[in-house]
């Protein structure tokens, strides 16, 4: 019982950990009809700018503060310089050209970097693990991850409800040409809303930073899973993002960790283990596939 | 102006044609992995390789060389791609560099048919050591189990009575396990094969928890092993749980990403950057001077390698096409491995020795210090299974 509670904190870790990567996804592109594959980019420049100011300042915060300004500025400038071109393009373009700037990130970071992975501890403050339970010790700098993306999920919905701003960006959602109609500056609001999806990424690298392998490449691998969150959650909803993130978060994590259990009662230990290895890696796209077969449009479509 | 063009571009091709060199360097193909993730590696072999070719003066065992280096992207197609290439239009003798078994597996087969020579710097699939061994083909690093049998045998040895362990649910970690539990004489407390490219490892390090095992293996190349680690000490598991693994987690370039969470755990390598014979001394002394980091395995691997075909290339006069010479050349092995003791076993891999190394930290950073030797003239297990 108490495992299973465990496992429950760290399904929900990981889910919010998604969640900051998946919000700033479906904002660009329930708003912009955007297929943005570069997204893991801004989560991998936020990253290495943390790592990097760490390893020479030692401050977490400034870390934090820099790696934020880095990520969102590069979204900027990758709106205002590449895609801006591509709204009016089909899908199929934007994959290219997006795809495009992953390589050219990529390869960036190596030249900038070098091949070899930075190395970024977790703050002194949140170092060690704390007892939720008796005799269930978890990690202090999980629970902040926790935190974090329910703040995040806090501000995103006052944000998005509450403010003048986030009264466009819905409007921008549902019928672009109307609001550019009515006078809002739709160009001004697109790059703002791709800046702070590329933020909220960065926030992510940061976050993963110290738990993960700091290298070229690493957003490709979460890109996917986060992809599979805004199918889930439904295009353009960041209420969708953030059940979508917690689901895929929960099935992955306790597919992992309990299949091999459960299968061990129907095969012998050797093909249980290797069933529950393949059903494992592929329980997130069943659920995707089942709750497709469902609703097509996702949890809550926008 | 249509003229003119025709006649100037024969020009060119006039005075190409006669001012390349008529050289008589022997051309070698080194196929590898520069990009992905995992270009490091390849970079390293590249550099072991291309200091051996330096400390020769452009030559290895008396004869001009020329090493070609392409990049095959981890895809095993366009390692293919490349070696045709190599064969058909460069004439290359003498292949090397693949650093995947996967890609070593779509190539080497093909290329050793073709009376090429190939030497492994590093991939050693099972299939190429056993059955599917070929008298064109050499492997100057190890076969694939041999740093997972050593640390299987270390692990018992040294009393611990069960063990949890851990690889990526494809063929090098089915067979990383596999090398593991052959030499493992203890209880294996949990067997767990993770998704290739994971990066959170929570789950399994709770259910790790629960299991209480004595000791932990785990075989995660690359990133997967940064996390993992990272995660681990996080957990607060590595103050009660001792890990082990292959070397492969823990060279140079990846202790410095790791950080203190690697700190005190025990891995199997056939080399260390402190192995007491000159050659090795040579080679550490050189290569740092040289790229200004220390060597990994894989740079001393590429480093053995290119000293290896450096020993038949002199045996032989710089005559790779005279086949039957060179390929027994090699087999003699008659150059100084920074690994000391090392010759080759019929199936042409390495019989060696085999260490453990401890990380440890002190003023001078995160390194590995050579513990003790675990395998005295170590074959692999796949020898019998082949014909040569």
């Amino acid at each position: 019982m108490l495992l299973f509670i465990e496992q429950v904190l760290n399904g929900l870790q990981l889910g919010f950990m998604l969640f900051l990567l998946s919000a700033g996804l479906t904002l660009v592109f329930g708003v912009m009809n955007l297929i943005n594959l570069a997204h893991g980019s801004f989560y991998m420049v936020g990253a290495y700018v943390a790592a990097t100011v760490m390893l020479a300042t030692g401050s977490f915060t400034l870390a934090l503060l820099l790696a934020l300004l880095s990520a969102a500025l590069c979204g900027l400038l990758v709106e205002i310089i590449v895609l801006r071109h591509l709204y009016q393009r089909d899908h199929l373009d934007q994959v290219l050209a997006t795809f495009g700037l992953i390589l050219f990130f990529n390869e960036t970071t190596r030249m900038i970097w070098g091949r070899q992975p930075l190395f970024m501890d977790v703050p002194e403050a949140f170092a060690g693990s704390v007892e939720i339970l008796p005799g269930v010790p978890y990690p202090l700098y999980r629970l902040l991850i926790i935190g974090i993306g329910l703040l995040v999920a806090g501000g995103l919905y006052l944000l998005i409800s509450h403010t003048r701003l986030g009264m466009r960006i819905r409007a921008g959602a549902s019928n672009r040409s109307m609001v550019a109609a009515l006078g809002v500056n739709i160009r001004w609001l697109y790059s703002l809303v791709f800046a702070l999806g590329a933020l909220l990424a960065g926030f992510a690298g940061v976050m993963a930073a110290p738990v993960f392998a700091v290298e070229s490449g690493m957003g490709e691998s979460i890109l996917i899973l986060t992809f599979v969150v805004i199918v889930i959650g439904g295009i353009g909803s960041v209420k969708g993002a953030l059940l979508g993130a917690l689901l895929v978060g929960l099935v992955d994590t306790l597919g992992r960790a309990f299949l091999p259990d459960l299968l061990q009662w129907l095969f012998a230990t050797p093909t249980a283990n290797s069933i529950a290895a393949s059903l494992a890696s592929m329980a997130i796209y069943l659920l995707m596939a089942v709750i497709l077969a469902f609703k097509p449009r996702g949890l809550f479509p926008a | 102006m249509m003229n003119f063009k025709l006649i100037s571009s024969s020009l060119v091709a006039l005075c190409v044609f006669f001012m390349a060199p008529a050289s008589a360097a022997v051309k070698i193909g080194m196929v590898t992995t520069l990009t992905t993730k995992a270009g490091y590696l390849g970079e390293d072999i590249r550099d072991g390789f291309n200091l051996a070719i330096e400390q020769g003066g452009g030559k290895l065992g008396g004869i001009e060389v020329e090493l070609m280096v392409e990049d095959d992207g981890r895809k095993p197609g366009k390692g293919r791609e490349i070696a045709e290439r190599y064969i058909k239009s460069d004439k290359v003798k003498i292949m090397t560099g693949i650093v995947f078994s996967n890609v070593a597996m779509a190539v080497v087969p093909k290329v050793v048919k073709d009376d090429v020579f190939y030497i492994s710097p590093n991939a050693g699939p099972s299939a190429l050591a056993g059955k599917r061994c070929h008298q064109n083909y050499f492997n100057a690093a190890w076969q694939n189990d041999n740093l997972h049998e050593v640390m299987g045998k270390y692990v018992s040895d040294a009393g611990f009575k069960s063990a949890y362990i851990l690889a990526p649910n494809y063929p090098a970690g089915k067979d990383a396990l596999a090398g593991f539990k052959r030499f493992y004489t203890g209880n294996i407390a949990g067997e767990v094969y993770t998704k290739l490219g994971q990066s959170d490892y929570a789950a399994e390090l709770a259910n790790l928890r629960a299991a209480k095992p004595d000791a932990v293996f785990f075989f995660l190349p690359g990133g997967m092993g940064i996390n993992f680690l990272k995660q681990y000490a996080q957990a607060g598991l590595n103050d009660s749980i001792p890990v082990f693994g292959p070397a492969f987690s823990f060279d140079a370039r990846l202790l410095k990403a790791v950080g203190d969470a690697a700190v005190g755990v025990i891995n199997g390598s056939q080399w260390n950057h402190d192995l007491d014979n000159p050659a090795n001394q040579t080679f550490v002394a050189a290569f740092q001077q040289k790229y200004g980091r220390m060597p990994t395995l894989y740079a001393s691997q590429g480093y053995d390698t290119a000293n290896l075909i450096g020993s038949a290339l002199q045996a032989t006069g710089g005559k790779p096409e005279n086949m039957t010479a060179f390929r027994a050349a090699l087999q003699k092995a008659e150059f100084d491995s920074v690994r000391g003791n090392f010759r080759f076993g019929n199936n042409h891999h390495p019989v060696q020795d085999i260490y453990v190394r401890e990380v440890v930290k002190d003023a001078s950073g995160i390194y590995n210090k050579t513990v003790q030797k675990v395998f005295t003239n170590h074959a692999d297990a796949y020898a019998a299974e082949c014909k040569l």
